[in-house]
């Protein structure tokens, strides 16, 4: 951690030393759009508050049960392996029986792999965990319309590094209990299987 | 036959004039490695410019780093010229054959009515005294470090016979700050790095940039709803437009070669990644492959017939190309090695670029689809996202160096490589822009 912090400072002190106009890419003002926030513009001036396009149905989060082992939100996993193993087991008989016993509560499940490799293959193996551990929910009596998974591969970091330590924090699925609000729908519809 | 030990050679980009954004890219290292590299020697002279009080760019200097970044070349440094005529007929070629070069190029920035300016440059022979080219470019002043990289492709395709990739875009994610405070830009750029734009920018991740084969639009995901959709935006004036948010994994868009389709990663809600075909005008979608294992990371072959992806059917991710007909079955292409992903075809269709496991490392390395070769090409730990330059002649990746990432490049031959530094914090997932029409 302290390295890493060295090096933001470093990087940080590079920046501010460099006593230019803009180090940053220039925002054309027809150019360049600002998403996430709500915010937006087009070349027309009006506000395409393109953040919103797709937020229909989108789900907040929310605190959720405390007690014990539902405290813990995050199961590990080891490097290739979607397997649920050891103290993830508990955590996930945890929260499939609060789940089995409260029948409207909604969770989402996102899945997370370590940096190395490709990273949309990544995306394919975060969901995979996912998708286990939404398994494993459901055989202990979760039901599917409780569960939504999202994968972001190795685009959520928990921790920064390039070795073991941080890659074993970044392989997991973490549990987000959401808010009432109705089901998230998608956007369009499903894809014909 | 000379043999180049390895030398590092720093070269300081060159500061804008007052005025334009200053460039980010702090430096350029260029390895040339040890081999067959038999640079050509060429004098670039320093072009006659207008009398402006601000300088001007240094135009001269944009050609020389391009033609010595390309590692085929190697421009005499100005301390060494014998002169610096500014008109063909002012070259006295003994000179420079007596300096070492092959070539010359000399030139001239010339501003005209309306506020315009135009460059003309000559490339000459110094072997045999004979101008093999010369052209006149013209356009707004800011737009002359584009008319420099045009120079920079008319002397690299004379020479070498290759048209040249010096005047062409690159878009990249650019990743700033610790999680979970990130915050993420896609960004174009030259392909030198310079003349950097902001195209879009979020608090959630963005990944996966695909331009349009006109240059015109960039396809790519986006979390902003907390969840992955594609996106295609047009880069000129930022609209953008949502093409699939359907449940669970989107991703991995590349356009197909005619711009009417895009190909991507759609996973459903039983979370099962399949590559799929997407009409844009029609919103029709045709799917490829259904099978349990992971099927992503398409990439359309030049005569937009066939598809290759990542898919670990085999127990771990390998390419596999399908033709885009449904119905077709799907044929492995690579068998080096456990792990080989990430599909990208040069624009003859000869060369797959993948990443691929080698040593416990990642690389970049190419595979030759007629003769089988597998050549691991770059050398670092965990190198990604290899696009290749639309002349075929060099890949650039991103590689990570001390929990940064930074773009960097290779020839496909492996013989040179060099680094793009970026003060801007982790830059990743380059994507290499069409030749301008």
């Amino acid at each position: 951690m302290r390295k890493i912090l060295m090096v933001l400072m470093l990087a940080t002190a590079l920046v501010s030393a460099g006593g230019c106009a803009s180090k940053k890419p220039k925002p054309g003002a027809s150019q360049s759009t600002e998403v996430g926030n709500n915010a937006g513009a087009d070349a027309a001036g009006a506000n395409a508050d393109a953040a919103n396009a797709g937020n229909v149905g989108a789900d907040d989060d929310v605190a959720g049960p405390q007690g014990g082992l539902l405290a813990k939100r995050v199961i590990y996993f080891d490097f290739d392996s979607s397997d649920i193993k050891g103290e993830g087991n508990d955590v996930v008989a945890a929260h499939a029986k609060y789940l089995a016993s409260h029948t409207s509560t909604r969770v989402r499940l996102e899945g997370n792999t370590d940096d190395r490799g490709s990273r949309e293959y990544n995306i394919g193996l975060g969901e995979r965990r996912a998708q286990s551990v939404r398994r494993a929910l459901m055989l202990q009596g979760a039901t599917e319309g409780q569960i939504s998974t999202v994968s972001y591969g190795a685009e959520r970091p928990a921790v920064v590094g390039n070795d073991e330590g941080a890659w074993s924090k970044n392989r997991r699925v973490e549990i987000v209990y959401l808010g009432p609000g109705g089901q998230a729908a998608p956007v369009q519809p499903q894809p014909q299987r | 036959m000379r043999l180049n030990k390895a030398v590092s050679v720093y070269l300081a980009t060159a500061l804008m004039a007052a005025g334009s954004a200053v460039p980010a890219w702090a430096q350029l290292k260029i390895e040339v490695t040890n081999g067959v590299a038999d640079p050509v020697p060429v004098a670039i002279v320093p072009f006659a410019k207008p009398n402006t009080g601000d300088g001007g760019l240094d135009v001269a200097s944009v050609i020389e780093h391009d033609l010595q970044g390309s590692g085929r070349f190697r421009t005499l440094p100005r301390t060494n010229m014998p002169a610096t005529p500014t008109q063909p007929n002012a070259v006295v070629m003994g000179d420079w054959k007596n300096a070492g070069e092959d070539y010359i190029v000399v030139g001239r920035v010339v501003p005209l009515d309306g506020g315009n300016v135009a460059v003309d440059f000559d490339l000459l022979n110094v072997l045999t005294g004979q101008r093999v080219a010369g052209q006149r470019f013209t356009g707004t002043p800011t737009a002359l470090r584009n008319a420099a990289h045009r120079v920079s492709d008319v002397v690299y395709e004379k020479i070498l016979g290759i048209r040249g990739a010096f005047a062409t875009r690159i878009a990249y994610v650019s990743v700033d700050g610790q999680p979970p405070a990130q915050k993420f830009q896609l960004i174009v750029a030259d392909a030198d790095g310079e003349n950097q734009r902001l195209v879009l920018e979020s608090r959630y991740p963005l990944m996966s940039p695909s331009w349009s084969p006109d240059g015109q639009w960039l396809a790519y995901v986006s979390f902003e709803n907390k969840r992955s959709a594609v996106y295609v935006q047009f880069v000129r004036t930022g609209e953008r437009r949502q093409v699939s948010a359907r449940a669970g994994i989107n991703g991995a868009p590349v356009w197909s070669p005619d711009g009417k389709k895009l190909a991507l990663t759609l996973g459903g809600s039983s979370g099962n990644p399949d590559i799929y075909t997407l009409e844009l005008q029609t919103q029709n979608l045709t799917r490829l492959t259904d099978d349990p294992a992971i099927d992503t990371e398409p990439a359309w072959s030049p005569d937009g017939k066939s598809i290759y992806f990542t898919s670990d059917r085999a127990g771990g991710p390998q390419i596999y190309r399908i033709g885009v007909n449904p119905g077709d079955r799907p044929k492995r292409i690579t068998f080096t090695g456990n792990y080989n992903a990430r599909p990208r075809l040069s624009a003859d269709g000869n060369l797959l670029a993948v990443v691929t496991q080698d040593s416990g490392n990642y690389r970049v390395a190419v595979q030759d689809l007629n003769s089988g070769t597998f050549r691991v090409l770059s050398k670092g730990h965990l190198d990604e996202s290899p696009s290749f330059a639309p002349n075929g002649s060099t890949i650039m990746y991103s590689e990570r160096e001390a929990n940064r990432g930074i773009l960097a490049t290779v020839s496909v031959d492996g013989l040179i490589g060099l680094r793009l530094k970026s003060d801007q914090g982790e830059v990743r997932e380059p994507a290499w822009g069409p030749f301008a029409p």
